[in-house]
């Protein structure tokens, strides 16, 4: 058993890797790539599914870490470990990675080989992020998940794929150089990249802290581009239009969150305490902005883009409130929004398949042609707006509750808002997609509903939306013991992730609350 | 002085000299009729064995030959396997895409080695003069391999350019040695080095160390320095321009780290300061301009001169660290360049039909294998991680954070940001099918020879083992970078007054 916890995390790490040389080598015929795909995203699945059934709950740091040297000079370590925090997100990422071959499988007709093996590279860098300690090896995978998605978004994009992808790259990579230059300045002042020696230096102050401001804002700038936070959203929309659906479910969100929680707040606190009411500000903006423009789409990949910064924003607005609860609720959702999205995207994408449109006035009176889409659809809807009993629910209400009741009532009612605009915009697309009189495009094409394939993943993928809405409890304490700082109580509800004299610690929590 | 050890300290720069005049004999006594190919690898061969005799030189112990003016150490030997490195793949990308019925095949070959010559002896040199003469023996065979393609237009144009601005640098490098001798009264380096400390007559030394700079800067091709760089780049033949762009500037740079580290180590804050705004100077003006080129070639000369600047961060490390990462970013800048160079000789071919940016659109449906090469070189010029390039900058930036250059690092990655846009530009183009099918028909695949084959598994070798495995590579520029430390500058006021 030893055995096999030490090496999951880089059979994880590998297994996309050997998919994608696999396809890459395989002739293209027989839609042998789509096949070869489709099993390692399987499998892997099947291995992320170790982590958590073999994740031990009372023990604090990280679990199956590894920590091998790679380089001795400059001393860059290959240091692999999960924690609450990151091992659900691996999983997560396990799991959307069938979802996007499905999503491909005949949305991309030509060139199956570059796409796969490319999807399959951007898979291995994603779970890289997810998993690295070391902060140049988790550099290394954060640029590299940036090239995958640019080539494709290039290849495959429906109208101006070139100019959407060289927006994608630019906006991502430029807030990179500061993040690097800040990684190297943290590296000359402590001879290390490694994250829990990072985390100790800073803790005890062993490094000084009016520089360390810059090199938090250079950390949260990369991180805050790539999540997106209002006002850094300018490649969202261009990328979920023209990005392939199997990239587009995976390139926002998830990767900047996880950054922030674990490379900002993890190693600057203090410093991001400081920014919190900023971003928390930001955040709302996000949420009301976003909301309001999505309500005004006439194409639904914008519109999903609009929803999506609104939801993030939501998410951010929890990360950066500092509560225990809202910490815990945004991790909860950033799940939930993986899924939700996920299964919104395939969708969405099987209808501008099958109508070669994704204007929203063109379509209409759909669900009588495909009800199990649209069944489907409003489940994936339903859960998005955040009905309870569905999972959405929990992670908003858990953010913000712990808004309302540990940050700013103002704020709080300010998010609820975006909330219910949340609610209207999605019903009003239910309703323009699906119900109402027939559209010319609708009557003339042939219906072709869902096929075994399609159901066999989005049926699982409701399930699990309602099951995550149910039972919360079967997630939520092992994500607790990530947000949780071991040698702290949680009596106060309130996130001390520092030891820095508690003085000022509780005067930024009295300032909190 | 004991003649033979003397000799094996040159040892491969007498096999490459006599590999040149091998070729030469052979082409000068070869009917005229007969191919000229097999001189190629004849060439390819000598240059094999002065790698394998550069990598024999580890086991001499570290020391000067021929009266303290060509030295063999850790460094000299990592730039002499560099070089030839460098001359083995241009001369396989050579072989198979020089056309068969070119004139003087023969001496192209002769000169690509005489070439490297110079460059070797240019790193292993230790005294001014030896130096200059180096620098010359390369420069007049790369003058005359720019021109190469004497019946275009631009051939001619660019040799005469690259000759008259060339000479012009080289004048003032010696200008330089001149002034530097005047002062110091020896042309050794390391009597100079001792002696510029506590030299009196300062303003000589300075005067002749900004000469030297400007001639140095001038072959390395950095900002305001670099105007010869796209028209050369763009007239020459694109297998010497492979050539061009690394072996000599690997050669020049080698002088410049041995010139500031180990003659000058005394005036740090004085080149420091020089070299940073060159650096950054370099590096923006290389970018902005290769933004709104259209020639591939153009813009890829415009790309070197922002490399020469990300390298020159590297000088803003304090002296070990400074001198391993410049060496490293050499070999990892090398290896990527030649390797996009070597795809776009196959892409445009010898002639050079399809030499615009939009003469690139589709070439990966063209030829699969060729687009793949060309978006993975791009990758590594963009810096991205596991290729060479990532890891060359990366350490040439962490060296110049670490010397407390960190606006020049953030400059320096904003750049690598605005950098990412032009060479995006050319792997989108590849990536996207040309608007009407029949073009595909017009411009057929390039066929891979075997030299050209190998040349390019080179290539994407060196690329990737420096991107992914780099220690070991590392550990070699570390070793050579404590061999270039001069021991710390002794009192020497006799020896000052000698000077006067």
């Amino acid at each position: 058993m030893n055995e096999i916890n030490n090496s999951i995390l880089t059979l994880i790490l590998l297994l996309p890797l050997a998919g994608a040389v696999l396809v890459a080598l395989a002739p293209d015929r027989w839609k042998l790539p789509n096949w070869i795909a489709l099993l390692t995203a399987l499998a892997t699945f099947g291995l992320t599914l170790h982590l958590p059934a073999h994740f031990d709950p009372h023990q604090t740091g990280f679990q199956y870490a590894v920590n091998l040297p790679w380089i001795d000079n400059p001393a860059i370590n290959y240091h692999v470990g999960v924690d609450g925090l990151s091992m659900w997100l691996v999983v997560l990422a396990g799991l959307l990675a069938p979802v996007g071959v499905i999503a491909s499988w005949n949305a991309i007709k030509v060139r199956r080989k570059v796409f796969f093996t490319l999807f399959l590279l951007q898979q291995t860098a994603m779970f890289g992020v997810f998993i690295s300690l070391d902060l140049m090896v988790y550099y290394a995978f954060w640029e590299l998940s940036l090239v995958p998605m640019a080539i494709l978004i290039a290849m495959y994009g429906r109208k101006d794929g070139p100019k959407a992808a060289l927006k994608f790259f630019l906006f991502t990579f430029i807030p990179s150089a500061p993040l690097l230059v800040a990684i190297l300045w943290l590296y000359s002042k402590t001879g290390s990249f490694d994250f829990t020696v990072l985390q100790n230096n800073v803790m005890l102050g062993l490094i000084p802290a009016a520089p360390l401001f810059w090199v938090a804002i250079a950390f949260l700038l990369a991180f805050a581009v790539k999540v997106p936070v209002f006002p850094l959203h300018g490649w969202l929309a261009d990328t979920f239009s023209e990005a392939p659906v199997a990239m587009a479910m995976v390139v926002a969100g998830k990767l900047g969150l996880y950054s922030m929680l674990r490379f900002h707040i993890g190693l600057f606190p203090v410093q991001a305490r400081a920014a919190a009411p900023y971003l928390i500000a930001l955040a709302v903006i996000g949420i009301l902005y976003g909301a309001c423009l999505a309500l005004i789409q006439r194409d639904f990949w914008r519109l999903l883009a609009f929803a999506a910064l609104s939801h993030l924003s939501l998410i951010t607005l929890g990360i950066y409130g500092f509560t225990f609860t809202g910490s815990t609720g945004a991790v909860y959702q950033i799940l939930n929004h993986g899924v939700v999205d996920g299964a919104l995207f395939l969708l969405l994408g099987f209808l501008c398949d099958r109508y070669g449109t994704s204007q929203i006035g063109a379509l209409g009176g759909v669900a009588s042609k495909l009800p199990r889409t649209a069944t489907l659809f409003v489940i994936a809807a339903l859960a998005m707006i955040g009905l309870p009993m569905l999972n959405s629910f929990v992670g908003e209400f858990l953010i913000l509750s712990s808004t309302f009741s540990g940050v700013s009532r103002g704020w709080a009612i300010a998010a609820t808002f975006g909330v219910i605009l949340g609610a209207a915009y999605m019903l009003w697309l239910v309703q323009r997609i699906f119900y109402g009189p027939e559209s010319e495009l609708t009557k003339a094409k042939p219906a072709d509903d869902l096929h075994f394939k399609e159901l066999a993943i989005l049926v699982p993928l409701a399930l699990l939306m309602l099951v995550m809405g149910l039972a919360p409890s079967f997630w939520l304490p092992t994500i607790e013991t990530g947000i949780h700082p071991p040698q702290q109580s949680s009596a106060d509800h309130i996130l001390h992730m520092t030891l820095l004299p508690s003085a000022l610690t509780n005067s930024h929590g009295e300032g909190q609350r | 002085m004991n003649p033979t050890s003397d000799i094996y300290r040159i040892l491969p720069e007498v096999i490459l000299t006599l590999t040149g005049v091998a070729v030469m004999f052979i082409d000068a006594s070869l009917p005229p009729s007969w191919p000229r190919r097999s001189l190629g690898w004849i060439a390819a061969i000598g240059t094999t064995l002065a790698l394998w005799a550069s990598l024999w030189q580890l086991s001499l112990p570290q020391g000067t030959g021929f009266y303290s003016t060509v030295e063999t150490s850790a460094f000299t030997i990592f730039f002499h396997v560099l070089i030839c490195g460098i001359v083995l793949v241009a001369l396989l990308l050579s072989l198979d895409t020089l056309p068969e019925d070119s004139h003087h095949q023969g001496e192209f070959y002769a000169l690509v080695v005489f070439g490297a010559v110079g460059m070797c002896l240019l790193t292993s040199a230790v005294e001014l003069l030896v130096v200059f003469i180096a620098l010359e023996i390369s420069s007049i065979s790369t003058y005359i391999l720019a021109g190469y393609r004497k019946n275009t237009s631009r051939g001619p144009e660019s040799a005469i350019k690259y000759f008259l601005l060339g000479s012009f640098a080289t004048a003032f490098l010696l200008y330089g040695v001149a002034l530097i001798f005047g002062a110091t009264g020896t042309t050794q380096i390391y009597q100079i080095a001792q002696l510029a400390a506590t030299a009196q007559n300062h303003l000589f030394v300075l005067a002749g160390m900004a000469l030297m700079l400007v001639g140095i800067l001038f072959k390395v091709s950095a900002a305001p320095f670099h105007v010869w760089t796209p028209d050369v780049y763009e007239g020459a033949p694109t297998p010497v321009v492979a050539l061009l762009s690394t072996a000599p500037k690997a050669a020049a740079f080698a002088l410049l780290l041995r010139v500031v580290y180990e003659m000058f180590p005394s005036l740090q804050a004085i080149w420091s300061p020089l070299l940073w705004a060159v650096a950054v100077l370099s590096m923006t003006v290389g970018n902005l301009a290769a933004l709104r080129q259209e020639n591939v070639k153009r813009m890829l000369a415009y790309s070197s001169i922002a490399h020469a600047g990300y390298l020159l961060a590297a000088f803003a490390g304090f002296g070990t660290s400074g001198i391993a990462a410049a060496s490293f970013y050499i070999a990892a800048y090398a290896a990527m360049n030649v390797g996009i160079f070597a795809v776009i000789t196959l892409v445009s071919g010898y002639d050079e039909k399809l030499p615009m940016i939009e003469d690139f659109r589709g070439l990966i449906y063209r030829s699969p294998l060729l687009g793949s090469l060309l978006i993975f070189f791009l990758a590594s010029l963009v810096g991205i991680p596991f290729t060479g390039g990532f890891f060359g900058k990366f350490y040439s930036f962490s060296v110049a954070v670490d010397g407390g250059a960190v606006a020049l690092a953030i400059i320096g990655l904003l750049n690598s940001g605005l950098a990412a846009a032009y060479y995006l530009r050319l792997a989108l183009v590849a990536a996207q099918r040309s608007p009407n099918t029949g073009e595909d028909e017009k411009a057929p695949a390039p066929r891979v020879g075997i030299a050209v084959g190998a040349a390019l598994l080179l290539a994407v070798a060196a690329t990737l083992v420096l991107g992914i495995a780099p220690g070991q590579v590392l550990r070699a520029a570390e070793t050579g970078a404590h061999t270039l430390q001069t021991p710390s500058p002794q009192p020497a006021a006799p020896a000052v007054s000698v000077a006067q």
